[in-house]
C-alpha cells in the first residue's frame, strides 16, 4: 500500500510539474503581444532621436528586423534552453547576468522578512488568539490590520527618518548583504505586510481550533494549558497558515521592489521597473518568466505539504 | 430600520433570509438585519462615517477651495504647517491639504470603479463556471489559475505602460476617445482598466464556489420544475444570493486597489503630474524627509487611515452579512 501510495504522490508531482509549462508558456504570450503592442521601442529612449541607419542596424543586431512570430518562436527557443538573451540597454551583459547578480539579493532579503514575518505573525495571532476578546487581542489585532493598510514604503521611510537619520543606529540605505545591518530596515518594512497578514490567519485557525471538539477531550483528561495548546491547537491551527504562508511568500519576493527602491538595495525589483521605462524586452520577459515560475512552484510546494500536515486530505 | 427597543431580536434572529418576525409584529428584511447588527459594530460604523466624511471633502472642498492642486506659490516652498496652509507646501510652494483632497478624490474613485470592473467582470464569469460546470468550467478555471501565476503587480504595471503608450500615440476612434478622457483625468482611465483587468480573479472564484453549492438547492430544484430557463434561474434565483458575498469581497477589495493605485503612482507609472495621487505625494516627500518630514507624514496617513477604514468596514460587513459566523 505504501508503494501506491509513494507512486501516486510522484505521478502528482510530475504532473504539476508538467503543468508549469502551459502556465509559463501563456505568461510568455500574454507579455510577449503586451510589450510589442506598446508603442515606443528600446532605442527610442534618449534625448536625441537615433539615426535611422543606426536604428536599422540596432534592430538587426538585436533580432527586432524579424517579423513579430519570428521573435516569438526564436526567444521562445533560446529561452527553452537556459538563455534569456542580451539586455538592450545594457548592451555588455546578457539577462541571465543581471537575474544572476539581481535575484539572490532579492531573495535574500525576501527570505530573512519572511522568517521574521513567520515568527512574528504567528506569534501575534496565537497570542490574541489565547487572550481572545481582551486589550491583547484587540492590540494585535489591531496591529495586524495596521500592518495590512501602510503600504512597505511608507515603513522604509519613517524606519530611515527615525533610525537612521535621528539615532544614526543604521545607514541610510545600501545592501551588503545578509551580515550587515543595512538588511535590518527593508527586512522589518518588508516583513510587516505579510507578518500582518499570517497573524490574522493564525488568530482565526486558532480560535476555530481552540472550541473544537478533541480540545475539549484533551482539557477534559486533565492535561496542563501549555501541553494542550502546544501539543494539540498549534500544529492544526497552523494548517491554513501554511497555505497562506506560501502565497504571502511569493508576494514578498514580487512586492519588493518599493522597498529596494527606496532602500537603494540591488534586486531584480529595483531593475524590472528600470527594464519598464527603457522598453528592455529580454529583462522585462525573463523577470516576469522567472516570477512566474517562483509562484507556481510555491503554489505546487504549498500543495504537497498540505497532506503532509494533515493526513485526512488525500490526493 | 429595526427599532431601538427590540433587544429580544438577537435571539429570534436565526435565519435572515426568512423574515424575522419581531415581537412589535415587525417585518425585518435579510439587509435591514444586516444595517442593524453593522450599526451595532462601532469600529465598522466609525470607519464607514470616516469614509462618508473623506468623500464629502473630496467633493466638497475642491469647489470652494480658491486654489487648486497645480497652484504653484515660490514665496512659499517647503513651508511647514502655517495658518494659511494648514498641511504646509511642497517642493513647488503647493498646498499639500488641497493635494490631500484631490488625492482623495482619486482614490475612492480608484477603489470604487475598479471594482465595478472587477463585478462586470468577474461575477458573470463566476457564475457561468459554477453553473454550466463540466468543460466550461474547466476550461475557465485553468484560465484563472494561470492568471493566478502572474506577478500580479508587475503585470499591471505592463498593462499600464501599454495602455498609456497607446494613449500616448493619439489613436482614432474609440481608443481616441478612450484616450482624451484619460488625459482629461490625469491618466486615471489607465489606472482603473489594469487594475480591473487583473484583479477580477478572486470574485469569479468566489461566485463560483457560492453558484456551485447554490444550484443543488431545494429552491433551485422548484424553479426548474416550475419551468424556469436558465437565465431566469440564474438572475432571479443564484444572483440574489450572491450578492452578500460580493458586496462583502468588493468592499475587502477596495483598499488592495487603492494601495495598488498609490504603489503605482510612487512608481510614477500611475496618474500623470500635476495631478495629485497619495502615492506620487509620498514619492515626492522622500528626497525632502530629513528637513520636511510633514511631507510624507499626511499623505501617509491619508492613505493609511483611509485604506484601515475600507479594512474595517469590509470585516464588519462581512461579520453583519453572514450572521452564522460566530465571529
Amino acid at each position: 500500500m505504501g508503494d501506491s501510495v509513494t507512486t501516486g504522490r510522484g505521478a502528482y508531482i510530475l504532473r504539476r510539474l508538467l503543468l508549469l509549462i502551459p502556465t509559463l508558456l501563456a505568461i510568455y504570450t500574454l507579455t510577449f503581444l503586451l510589450i510589442h503592442a506598446t508603442p515606443g521601442g528600446p532605442w527610442s529612449q534618449g534625448e536625441k532621436p537615433v539615426p535611422p541607419i543606426v536604428l536599422k542596424r540596432l534592430n538587426e543586431a538585436y533580432g527586432l528586423d524579424t517579423p513579430l512570430w519570428r521573435q516569438y518562436v526564436d526567444y521562445l527557443w533560446n529561452v527553452s534552453r537556459g538563455d534569456f538573451g542580451p539586455s538592450f540597454t545594457q548592451r555588455s551583459r546578457t539577462v541571465s547576468d543581471i537575474i544572476g547578480d539581481t535575484f539572490p539579493v532579492s531573495l535574500k532579503l525576501g527570505m530573512v522578512a519572511m522568517a521574521i514575518a513567520l515568527v512574528v505573525g504567528i506569534g501575534l495571532g496565537t497570542i490574541g488568539a489565547l487572550k481572545h476578546n481582551t486589550g491583547i487581542d484587540y492590540l494585535t489585532s489591531f496591529v495586524a490590520i495596521l500592518g495590512v493598510s501602510t503600504p512597505s514604503y511608507v515603513i522604509v521611510s519613517l524606519l530611515v527618518l527615525l533610525l537612521a537619520s535621528t539615532f544614526h543606529l543604521v545607514p541610510t540605505g545600501g545592501w551588503d548583504g545578509l551580515s550587515s545591518t543595512k538588511i535590518l530596515i527593508p527586512a522589518v518594512a518588508l516583513a510587516l505586510y505579510p507578518a500582518a497578514v499570517l497573524a490574522r490567519y493564525t488568530r482565526a485557525s486558532m480560535l476555530d481550533v481552540l472550541s473544537a471538539d478533541y480540545v475539549r477531550t484533551a482539557r477534559s483528561k486533565g492535561l496542563r494549558e501549555y501541553s494542550v495548546i502546544t501539543r494539540h491547537a498549534i500544529r492544526n491551527a497552523l494548517l491554513p497558515v501554511v497555505t497562506v504562508s506560501g502565497i504571502v511568500f511569493a508576494d514578498v519576493i514580487t512586492g519588493s521592489f518599493f522597498v529596494e527602491t527606496v532602500y537603494s538595495v540591488p534586486g531584480l525589483g529595483r531593475y524590472f521597473v528600470k527594464s519598464i521605462t527603457e522598453r528592455d524586452y529580454p529583462v522585462i520577459l525573463g523577470t516576469v518568466l522567472l516570477l512566474g515560475a517562483v509562484i507556481s512552484i510555491m503554489n505546487l510546494i504549498v500543495d504537497l505539504l498540505y497532506p503532509l500536515l494533515d493526513p485526512r486530505i488525500e490526493r | 430600520m429595526a427599532s431601538r427597543n427590540a433587544p429580544v431580536i438577537t435571539a429570534v434572529a436565526a435565519d435572515p433570509r426568512v423574515a424575522v418576525a419581531l415581537p412589535s409584529s415587525r417585518i425585518e428584511g435579510f439587509w435591514g438585519g444586516a444595517f442593524r447588527r453593522l450599526r451595532r459594530n462601532r469600529l465598522a460604523f466609525a470607519s464607514a462615517i470616516f469614509i462618508v466624511a473623506i468623500a464629502l471633502a473630496a467633493i466638497l472642498v475642491p469647489m470652494l477651495a480658491s486654489t487648486t492642486y497645480a497652484d504653484q506659490d515660490y514665496d512659499v516652498v517647503k513651508q511647514g504647517p502655517s495658518r494659511s496652509h494648514i498641511m504646509g507646501t511642497d517642493q513647488l510652494g503647493r498646498d499639500i491639504f488641497i493635494r490631500l483632497i484631490f488625492g482623495a478624490r482619486i482614490s475612492l474613485t480608484v477603489g470604487i470603479v475598479v471594482q465595478l470592473v472587477i463585478t462586470v467582470v468577474g461575477v458573470p464569469i463566476g457564475m457561468l463556471a459554477g453553473y454550466a460546470g463540466g468543460k466550461t468550467d474547466t476550461a475557465i478555471m485553468r484560465l484563472v489559475d494561470v492568471l493566478y501565476a502572474l506577478p500580479s503587480l508587475l503585470f499591471v504595471i505592463i498593462i499600464m505602460t501599454f495602455l498609456r503608450g497607446t494613449f500616448d500615440s493619439k489613436p482614432g476612434g474609440i481608443w481616441g476617445v478612450i484616450a482624451d478622457l484619460d488625459s482629461k483625468t490625469g491618466g486615471l482611465v489607465g489606472v482603473y482598466v489594469g487594475l480591473g483587468l487583473i484583479s477580477w480573479l478572486t470574485v469569479a472564484r468566489i461566485v463560483r464556489a457560492n453558484t456551485m453549492s447554490l444550484k443543488q438547492k431545494e429552491f433551485v430544484e422548484a424553479a426548474r420544475g416550475l419551468g424556469s430557463g436558465h437565465r431566469r434561474i440564474m438572475s432571479r434565483h443564484l444572483l440574489p444570493n450572491t450578492i452578500a458575498a460580493i458586496v462583502v469581497a468588493t468592499t475587502l477589495g477596495i483598499p488592495s486597489a487603492i494601495l495598488t493605485e498609490a504603489g503605482i503612482s510612487f512608481l510614477g507609472l500611475g496618474v500623470i503630474p500635476p495631478m495629485p495621487s497619495w502615492g506620487l505625494m509620498i514619492s515626492e516627500a522622500i528626497p525632502n524627509l530629513r528637513a520636511h518630514p510633514y511631507m510624507l507624514i499626511f499623505p501617509a496617513a491619508a492613505l493609511s487611515l483611509t485604506v484601515l477604514a475600507f479594512n474595517f468596514l469590509g470585516d464588519g460587513l462581512r461579520d453583519a452579512l453572514d450572521p452564522w459566523m460566530k465571529r
